[in-house]
């Protein structure tokens, strides 16, 4: 099975029912299995922030929500995640993309990605980082950990966990 | 009429809906005139009634009324292609279209000057918008609750507010008893 079938297998599993994405290159193939997945309402969203406010909205619906985006979204949802996802306390996993580690080709991609962890770890947000493919089989275990505790959890998948670029 | 006005004219509307109300003054004149719990007030978060309205409205089915304004849909710009794409004929965006940021003390917005909300949102392929006057809306609002169609709603107003005072309501009874209503 490929680790995107098992991403998404997993998120079904937990019966994940709404995902907002932003593109990513390395996302590209779990994007592609979570559009192909009749249990799950894709939603692409034009800015981060935006896909966390569907995603808050859906959660009211009774849906369990996910979104897949860049680590250079942390930048721009910072608010969004303080004054709407924890300040209400709403669950959302994030499966994010970790650009500028290891292989990362393009420079300015490090830039974020030395701001990353720093920037979750302020915001009180539970951080796991999967570097080796064996490092997936944790993700059920995450987010039902997510739903337990109705918090925002960082998933950060580097270039070594998916195989490099 | 300001906004203000129009809320006290519509309550009675949005009484039985779920209603997302925007962040600031509009939620604070909505909880004073008639807070109900199948409102959801924004306490922060400028931009995003519109895209939790639509979250909302994909993931069930009742009737939904975003509340926002012309100053934090130019925030969100994004949002108005991903409703046109997404279309939930359950889903109501009703922008209250002042031309200024009422809640930071009415600075005005491009909205009250060269751009038009209403062409942007059919440009973006929203298929159903409709822009009214302030004594309109009632008409509009009751016309769109009673359809099943999408409908964006660009409601031209005064600008101008009342004093009104914050919601301290816990954010998570705000959540939790809006939800409550949601599932019933």
């Amino acid at each position: 099975m490929s680790i995107h079938s098992k991403i998404v297998d997993d998120m079904v599993a937990n019966d994940i029912g709404f995902v907002t994405t932003v593109p990513c290159k390395q996302l590209a193939g779990v994007i592609e299995e979570v559009e192909a997945r009749p249990e799950i309402h894709h939603v692409p969203a034009n800015k981060e922030d935006e896909g966390m406010g569907l995603c808050a909205g859906a959660y009211m619906g009774g849906k369990r929500p996910a979104i897949i985006m860049q680590n250079t979204a942390i930048g721009v949802t910072i608010n969004t995640l303080v004054t709407l996802t924890q300040f209400y306390r709403m669950p959302l996993p994030m499966l994010i993309s970790y650009r500028g580690e290891l292989r990362e080709p393009v420079a300015c991609q490090a830039e974020m990605a030395v701001h990353t962890k720093a920037l979750l770890n302020q915001l009180h947000i539970p951080t796991y980082h999967f570097h080796h493919e064996a490092d997936a089989e944790e993700l059920d275990a995450i987010l039902k950990y997510t739903f337990m505790c109705s918090k925002p959890v960082a998933i950060l998948t580097d270039a070594t966990f998916w195989g490099g670029y | 009429m300001i906004r203000s006005d129009i809320l006290r004219e519509i309550a009675p509307l949005l009484r039985d809906q779920l209603v997302i109300c925007n962040i600031g003054l509009p939620s604070q004149e909505l909880h004073l005139i008639d807070d109900q719990p199948t409102n959801f007030y924004m306490l922060g978060t400028m931009g995003l009634a519109s895209s939790i309205g639509l979250g909302l409205a994909l993931a069930q089915d009742k009737k939904v009324i975003s509340i926002d304004g012309d100053g934090s849909v130019l925030t969100n710009f994004g949002t108005l292609p991903t409703i046109a794409n997404n279309v939930a004929d359950n889903f109501i965006l009703l922008i209250i279209d002042n031309g200024s940021y009422g809640s930071t003390g009415d600075q005005p917005t491009y909205a009250g000057r060269k751009t038009s909300l209403a062409a942007v949102a059919a440009a973006c392929g929203c298929d159903n918008v409709v822009e009214c006057q302030a004594e309109e809306v009632g008409g509009v609002l009751q016309a769109a609750i009673a359809g099943d169609r999408m409908t964006i709603i660009v409601a031209k107003c005064e600008s101008g507010n009342i004093k009104v005072p914050v919601i301290t309501m816990d954010p998570v009874v705000i959540r939790n008893r809006f939800m409550d209503t949601v599932k019933s």
